[in-house]
């Protein structure tokens, strides 16, 4: 039977990592993700896994190893956050590269300088073209949701790709909130074996992973890599019919928040998708129509799908936890206004908000959607990228 | 000991028809430490010379799993692909032994992987970790590491007119390995074979880490006549330059003792590298280089007990 229990973020996703019962973790802890190795560390010390737990002793051998245990066949996860993934970030692409279905929480954190410890998505931002899939979060349920959900869509025969899970830093990962646990032996019947196809220990039919490819072959492999990526919505969907028969919970690429019939719309990720909702329900009362766009599934991005949800609507903002630093907004930003390009032609503009944890409130979104009416009736943008909350 | 009667027997499992240059020690060194191998093996290789020229897709040298992960991690891959034999063989899905070995250059080892090996060796995990030091990066071009020798002049340590080669001694990884207390550290030659062999045989027979640093001359960057490769390997053990040991449960042994302990001013000679340093006015190098030997090879015999 299922439970609902208060718990933390980084104690929901342990929870999961449990059930889920890897046969290899490697990771190393980091502020705020520490407590989801500490918490497994216990499970491990208690026998209430079965896993082999590698303490080692940064984050890039963290990513190192479980990418051994991954191409050795097991089922590897490790967890991090912020300064620990911009470690990996070399062989991020190598997880990426050889094909590993890894699955890993990252607890989003800004990155330095200056250093903070706080939430902010600078972190996975900036692995989001190494080829990981991307699953963000809203709060624990999701995270717990999501990081069983990616075991079934990272070792999919059409996917084999690694998946990372977001959450946000200290919001979700140390905020208690009530969730639903499923019965242990239900993810386990849920997520099954991996049954890989090649695998390093596999000493009868000896393998080599890791080859170097010159010019002749590169282009197709990376090419491949990429044609892996159209499979993943496909995946993303089936799996997530899936878990709604043993969770009762509905999971799409992206949540559609009050939209369809919404005039103006704000693109968001993560927890700050609570606080938009509280100001999407408020201001429906005053009779404006607002709604909101919370994409699931970052990487790959789920382009054709946000166009029709989005197309029509008369302003759109995007909400970026991260800076490109382009000088032309964050990285939602770009990705959404690029596939907004072919669509019959909302407003849209770019609101950096949070960075570094600077708490967001209901009063600054709500200026966002009276900005998207400002701009939709006047048809005049003044500023495409504005930093939301911040002392200029 | 090994049988080289037996040993010719044995599969070839770094096959031909590799890249690697003529004379390269690297290849010769795969070649003998997969002959100590009984039970099925699966090696793992940092980025690198070897990795480069035995991999080349579609094609591949390794008639045994074979995983190349980037520069810095061949050591804690492996510890990875380790812990997962051991998740796999608690749950019934492999039944049989594996041993595990992981190969790195000097770069991957001393320098750049130093991190990821020392982790991997003080977790315990039940590998063996041979590093094929050729003193330099060789891979991108012959500059130096913390492996280079004092004198030797390399492209980001050149013989200038004001700087003779590379300014510092070298590390000493082998015994920076051995205090890390684990239960198996040696160093090695294969000119050596036997002795080589046998110590890789030992290292794959403890439970937990090992360690072997096998000198591996690269004719290009040591500059030398590639039909003296084993030669050259011999010379360094013969002069002491190189001095084969090996440290068993912290047990320092002399595995190799030099009838008679050779000047290394003709070994050097032989190399290219050290050509600047026949120079009189550089000279007084080679009779540093020599005091050094000197020193850590007395230090050695006192540390087991032979002096």
């Amino acid at each position: 039977m299922s439970k609902r229990v208060a718990i933390t973020g980084n104690e929901a996703v342990a929870q999961a990592m449990r059930q889920i019962n890897p046969d290899v973790v490697a990771a190393y802890p980091i502020t705020p993700q520490t407590e989801i190795v500490q918490i497994f560390s216990s499970f491990v010390a208690d026998g209430d896994v079965d896993t082999e737990f590698v303490t080692v002793e940064s984050e890039h051998s963290a990513m190192s190893a479980t990418i051994g245990a991954s191409a050795a066949g097991a089922r590897a996860m490790t967890a991090t956050s912020s300064q620990g993934l911009a470690l990996m970030w070399e062989v991020l692409y190598v997880a990426a590269g050889l094909r590993l279905p890894i699955v890993a929480p990252v607890v989003n954190r800004a990155l330095s300088a200056p250093i903070n410890i706080h939430c902010d998505h600078s972190d996975t931002m900036g692995a989001r073209d190494s080829g990981w899939v991307q699953l963000y979060s809203e709060n624990a349920q999701e995270a717990y949701d999501n990081l069983i959900q990616a075991v079934r869509i990272a070792e999919h025969a059409d996917v084999q790709l690694p998946i990372m899970v977001t959450m946000d830093g200290f919001i979700v990962s140390h905020g208690m909130e009530n969730a639903e646990l499923l019965d242990d032996e239900v993810v386990r019947g849920f997520i099954g074996q991996r049954t890989p196809k090649h695998w390093l220990l596999d000493v009868d039919s000896p393998a080599t992973f890791g080859a170097l490819d010159f010019a002749d072959w590169y282009f197709e492999h990376r090419r491949q890599l990429a044609d892996a990526q159209t499979y993943v919505k496909g995946v993303v969907l089936e799996v997530a019919k899936e878990f709604a028969k043993i969770s009762g919970r509905d999971y799409d690429l992206f949540e559609a928040y009050r939209l369809d019939d919404a005039d103006f719309a704000v693109v968001v990720l993560n927890s700050a998708a609570g606080t938009a909702k509280a100001v999407v329900d408020d201001l429906r009362k005053q009779g404006v129509k607002a709604g909101l766009l919370k994409i699931r599934l970052f990487r790959p991005f789920p382009h054709e799908e946000m166009v029709a949800a989005l197309a029509g609507k008369k302003a759109i903002a995007v909400l970026d936890r991260a800076d490109g630093l382009s000088t032309m907004g964050g990285p939602v930003f770009v990705d959404v206004r690029s596939a907004m390009y072919d669509a019959p032609g909302p407003k849209m503009v770019n609101y950096i908000y949070g960075l570094g944890g600077r708490d967001v409130d209901t009063e600054q979104i709500a200026g966002v959607y009276w900005d998207l009416a400002r701009i939709a009736e006047t048809g005049k943008i003044t500023s495409p990228v504005t930093y939301l909350g911040v002392r200029e | 000991m090994a049988n080289l009667r037996e040993l010719t027997k044995k599969d070839e499992l770094l096959c031909g028809g590799h890249r690697a240059c003529a004379g390269c020690a690297a290849p010769i060194i795969v070649r003998q430490a997969l002959k100590a191998v009984d039970t099925p093996v699966v090696v793992g290789c940092a980025t690198g010379c070897l990795e480069v020229t035995t991999t080349i897709y579609p094609f591949t040298s390794w008639r045994v799993p074979f995983i190349h992960n980037a520069f810095e991690n061949s050591a804690a891959t492996v510890s990875g692909v380790e812990a997962a034999y051991r998740a796999l063989k608690k749950k019934g899905k492999i039944t049989r032994d594996i041993q595990f070995i992981a190969f790195g250059g000097d770069g991957g080892t001393y320098d750049i992987g130093f991190q990821s090996l020392s982790g991997a060796m003080e977790r315990g995990h039940d590998m063996v970790y041979i590093c094929y030091d050729n003193e330099a990066y060789m891979n991108t071009g012959i500059q130096r590491s913390s492996a280079t020798p004092k004198g030797a002049s390399t492209t980001t340590s050149p013989a200038g007119k004001v700087i003779p080669g590379k300014v510092q001694f070298r590390k000493d990884l082998t015994a920076v390995m051995a205090a890390h207390k684990i239960p198996y550290v040696a160093q090695a030659v294969p000119s050596y074979w036997n002795d080589f062999i046998t110590k890789v045989q030992k290292a794959l027979a403890v439970e937990g880490p090992a360690f072997i640093n096998v000198l591996a001359p690269c004719r290009l960057g040591w500059q030398f006549d590639p039909a003296e490769t084993i030669d050259i390997m011999r010379g360094a053990a013969e002069t002491c330059f190189w001095p084969l040991y090996e440290v068993e449960k912290g047990v320092w042994k002399v595995t190799h003792k030099p009838r008679e302990k050779k000047p290394v001013r003709g070994w050097l000679e032989k190399q290219g590298r050290f050509r600047h340093l026949f120079r009189p006015e550089n000279e007084h190098i080679i009779e540093e280089i020599q005091a050094d030997i000197d020193r850590n090879w007395e230090a050695l015999l006192a540390r087991s007990g032979a002096a």
